[in-house]
């Protein structure tokens, strides 16, 4: 077989993330700038939208017969796993910082949203662990999520979003004329809320009551309380505001990224009114080197969402799925500014369904 | 006792061993899943889509 990995070898760079609160602290140690408590924002949102503009699309695609192969390689299962130490080492340094560190209120914020940027990217982490069969990475999914105290989403991503992706129903599928800042609420509440319902469903079927401590919503948010309280314990009741702004900024990070992910996008119903089924069709997709190491292949969302436990090395761009013009870091900005993002995304879903808007999925 | 395959994943329901996490215990026959069932690993396909596997 001809065919090799392009990016094999910069998976890796991935783990870089996750020690940006140290690297913060070595470049303000090493310059004296306390700008440099900012790295995180600054590498997601400037860096990386121009090293996409530079990069052009990432022309790697896995052909069928290589991906059997491909999966079973464990290489790039190491690539996630080790997100997981670095990223709470890193949160226990903050902490120290944040408690001892002898920063003033700005460089706090700025290293609160620099491990903000770490634990959004870590629930790019946790999904990509969550959708698989093996138990020991769903429990990890699980750890990962911790930092944000969004443990929920493995459940209600994988139950209730895959299910109902693009429709009105999904309260993570946006809705042509729906801004983000309308969308954050009703995602982050409808979510949860699903979530709660899918595990007293299943409990329920049993016999059981969903006050269980094998609830998967209830024992994911424990280790958040676990977690938050053992850091609160060891580095004091100060530390609170910037533990709380981190876990904010890294779930709202998700939530702008679910946002972009199927803006207007809509399945049609059948004669005999279930949805049709998730086609390519039903996902923006993006394909740049850079964006693509960063965020596990996440962008080459039309086949993650046709083949769910598909791992990411194996995960193909698609030609004929709807196309973003940047990748997501550059796209997340767009959908800060409302009418910038109405400007771009508003004629592309429209363009998408032929001019006629009773197709899309409408506010 | 038979099983049935998930077309898109690996994943395959057993009569014989049900699927107790999401409350169908072990011996629960095909035709006592609800229509609704959904794949429990990858969550896009329904009972409707599901194949015989032997």
């Amino acid at each position: 077989m001809d065919w090799r990995d392009g990016k094999r070898y910069l998976w890796p760079l991935g783990l870089l993330v996750p020690t940006l609160p140290f690297v913060a602290w070595l470049g303000v140690q090493l310059t004296g700038l306390s700008a440099f408590w900012w790295i995180g924002p600054f590498m997601v949102f400037v860096v990386f939208p121009v090293l996409d503009t530079i990069s052009g699309a990432d022309p790697d695609n896995p052909p069928d017969e290589v991906i059997a192969h491909l999966e079973q390689d464990r290489y790039y299962r190491w690539c996630t796993y080790l997100y997981l130490p670095i990223q709470y080492a890193t949160l226990v340094f903050a902490c120290w910082l944040w408690a001892y560190g002898g920063l003033g209120a700005v460089s706090k914020i700025g290293l609160a949203v620099t491990v903000g940027c770490v634990s959004g990217i870590a629930i790019n982490t946790a999904h990509e662990l969550g959708h698989k069969r093996e138990k020991a990475e769903r429990w990890l999914s699980k750890v990962a999520l911790a930092q944000t105290g969004y443990g929920h989403f493995f459940i209600e991503h994988n139950r209730g979003h895959h299910v109902r992706v693009a429709t009105r129903e999904d309260p993570a599928s946006s809705r042509l004329g729906e801004s983000f800042w309308a969308f954050l609420p009703r995602s982050v509440y409808g979510s949860a809320r699903s979530a709660w319902r899918l595990e007293r469903i299943r409990l329920s079927r049993g016999g059981g009551t969903v006050w269980t401590i094998r609830n998967d919503v209830l024992n994911a948010w424990a280790m958040t309380v676990v977690l938050f309280g053992a850091l609160l314990a060891v580095f004091g009741i100060g530390i609170t505001p910037y533990l709380l702004l981190q876990a904010v900024f890294g779930f709202g990070l998700l939530e702008v990224v679910n946002y972009l992910e199927h803006y207007g996008l809509a399945r049609q119903r059948e004669a005999t009114g279930r949805y049709e089924r998730v086609r390519p069709a039903h996902s923006w997709n993006s394909n740049f080197v850079p964006s693509n190491v960063l965020l596990y292949h996440l962008q080459r969302h039309s086949d993650h969402h046709a083949n769910p436990t598909r791992r990411y090395q194996s995960l193909r761009h698609m030609d004929d799925a709807p196309q973003l013009p940047s990748g997501y870091p550059g796209m997340i900005l767009l959908a800060w500014a409302t009418p910038l993002w109405r400007r771009v995304m508003d004629r592309r879903v429209l363009a998408h369904y032929g001019g006629d808007v009773t197709r899309a999925n409408v506010r | 006792m038979s099983t049935y395959r998930c077309p898109v994943c690996e994943y395959e329901y057993d009569e014989a061993a049900g699927e107790p996490r999401e409350g169908y215990p072990a011996g629960t026959p095909w035709a006592g899943l609800p229509e609704d069932f959904t794949c429990p690993d990858c969550g896009v396909r329904e009972k409707p889509d599901f194949e015989p596997a032997s």
